[in-house]
């Protein structure tokens, strides 16, 4: 279908952004690849859209001391082909290739997938299990307090994620990322991303983080800490599936779903185990 | 009022926010090669190359495209002079009832562009977000299989 009609605003400051985005039924126009959609099927109908993609210097991926700074405008494409992230995060290079497919990519930028908190996403729930960091226009919001339910957010009405800071992971940290979906580029039925930080024979820091399993982004925690040796990866999957909540729905049972939760986990845990220094 | 090149052309038109890029190019500048199939982002039909990028049309807003450059199959080559990846469609049967073709050979440029294409996974992969109901995407992989192989002089 096409949209309804709306009012369009590309302001080029973000302090214009906010100020448009003040009093009306407005959204935020970030790459427009869940928005417009849903815009499209009419289940949006915004009044305003602020376009945010003519703001300078929104869009790139700088290093520093504590890690990487990713604009919010960045784009999926733009992540997958970074040298600094392949550097500092190569589980979020290696994620990327499940973000669905190349022309959204190409479009599709990380805030807004973020902002759009889709449960069954990636970027939700890389943006956890890395303990991302979200700088708004008012507040830094850790990705842990970010998400109170399906698509709804910590944001307020006129408040702009501006960018994303991921703290370097300590030397050595193994990663795995497994995602199961029907069909390539499709959104996850489950996936499950998981760390593995080691000092010497004992886990310094494991952390394991659900997507597609509830109704956002979930870090395992029982199951995290259940994790002691290489031996010990059955009996954190077993763990990990009863920690997750899933819907059923036409595309996988609930039960199925749990079952994913529990083959990922041990994939990406001992994809993890085995890159661990 | 806004000002989009497509395919080499300036085209200033007035146009309602809502209107999508898609509709933009068929309806306000009669390009009707770019084909408008799910209308959310699934099925391919409507990519085109954006500022350099392949995007769907369908999820992009004509105004979003405001200063911006359009490649659309208009642009690859004309009925008697088909660009190498036309011309190996044809040559490969890569299409039945033609409905998708434009967004395969949109994303398909994107590819050849962008990647080195060195295995036929890597186009499969590229491909995965353009439907076809006819070909079973057999032949359409054979046909860029040939333009990557003949760029390298293989």
């Amino acid at each position: 279908m096409k949209p309804p009609a709306f009012e369009y605003l590309a302001p080029t400051s973000i302090e214009a952004a906010v100020a448009a985005l003040g009093g009306e039924e407005a959204k935020v126009l970030a790459g427009g690849q869940s928005l417009v959609p849903m815009m499209n099927f009419r289940l949006l109908a915004p009044s305003l859209l602020v376009d945010i993609s003519r703001i300078p210097g929104l869009d790139d991926i700088r290093e520093d001391d504590d890690g990487l700074r990713i604009g919010a405008m960045t784009k999926h494409h733009q992540v997958e082909t970074s040298h600094l992230m392949q550097k500092h995060f190569p589980i979020v290079t290696a994620t990327m290739a499940h973000v669905a497919h190349l022309a959204i990519r190409n479009r599709g930028t990380i805030g807004g997938s973020l902002c759009h908190g889709d449960p069954a996403a990636e970027w939700p729930g890389l943006a956890l299990l890395l303990n991302a960091q979200l700088k708004t226009t008012r507040r830094v919001i850790p990705a842990g307090d970010f998400y109170e339910g399906a698509l709804a957010t910590d944001l307020a009405d006129d408040e702009i994620l501006t960018e994303i800071q991921l703290p370097s992971l300590a030397p050595g940290t193994g990663w795995g990322f497994e995602e199961m979906a029907r069909r390539s580029g499709d959104f996850a039925l489950a996936a499950v991303g998981a760390t593995v930080h080691l000092s010497g024979d004992t886990v310094a820091e494991a952390r394991i983080v659900a997507i597609g399993a509830h109704e956002t982004p979930l870090r395992l925690t029982t199951a995290e800490g259940l994790l002691k040796d290489r031996a010990s990866i059955a009996a954190v999957a077993v763990a990990a599936m009863d920690e997750v909540s899933p819907n059923s729905d036409l595309h996988g049972s609930a039960d199925y779903r749990r079952h994913l939760v529990g083959v990922l986990t041990r994939r990406a845990l001992t994809a993890a185990w085995e890159r661990a220094a | 009022m806004i000002k989009v090149t497509v395919n080499g052309t300036i085209y200033e038109r007035e146009v309602e926010p809502r209107l999508l890029l898609a509709d933009f190019l068929r309806h306000k500048l009669g390009l009707t090669g770019t084909h408008v199939g799910c209308e959310q982002g699934v099925c391919g039909a409507c990519t085109i190359i954006l500022n350099g990028d392949s995007v769907r049309s369908c999820l992009c807003f004509a105004v979003q495209a405001d200063d911006g450059e359009v490649e659309t199959v208009e642009g690859l080559g004309t009925v008697e002079n088909l660009n190498p990846l036309q011309t190996a469609f044809q040559e490969h049967h890569a299409l039945q009832c033609g409905f998708c073709t434009p967004g395969m050979l949109m994303t398909g440029v994107d590819l050849l562009r962008k990647y080195p294409l060195a295995t036929d996974a890597e186009i499969r992969e590229g491909l995965s977000g353009n439907l076809c109901r006819c070909t079973g995407y057999e032949n359409v992989v054979k046909a860029i299989r040939v333009v990557v192989d003949a760029e390298h002089g293989r």
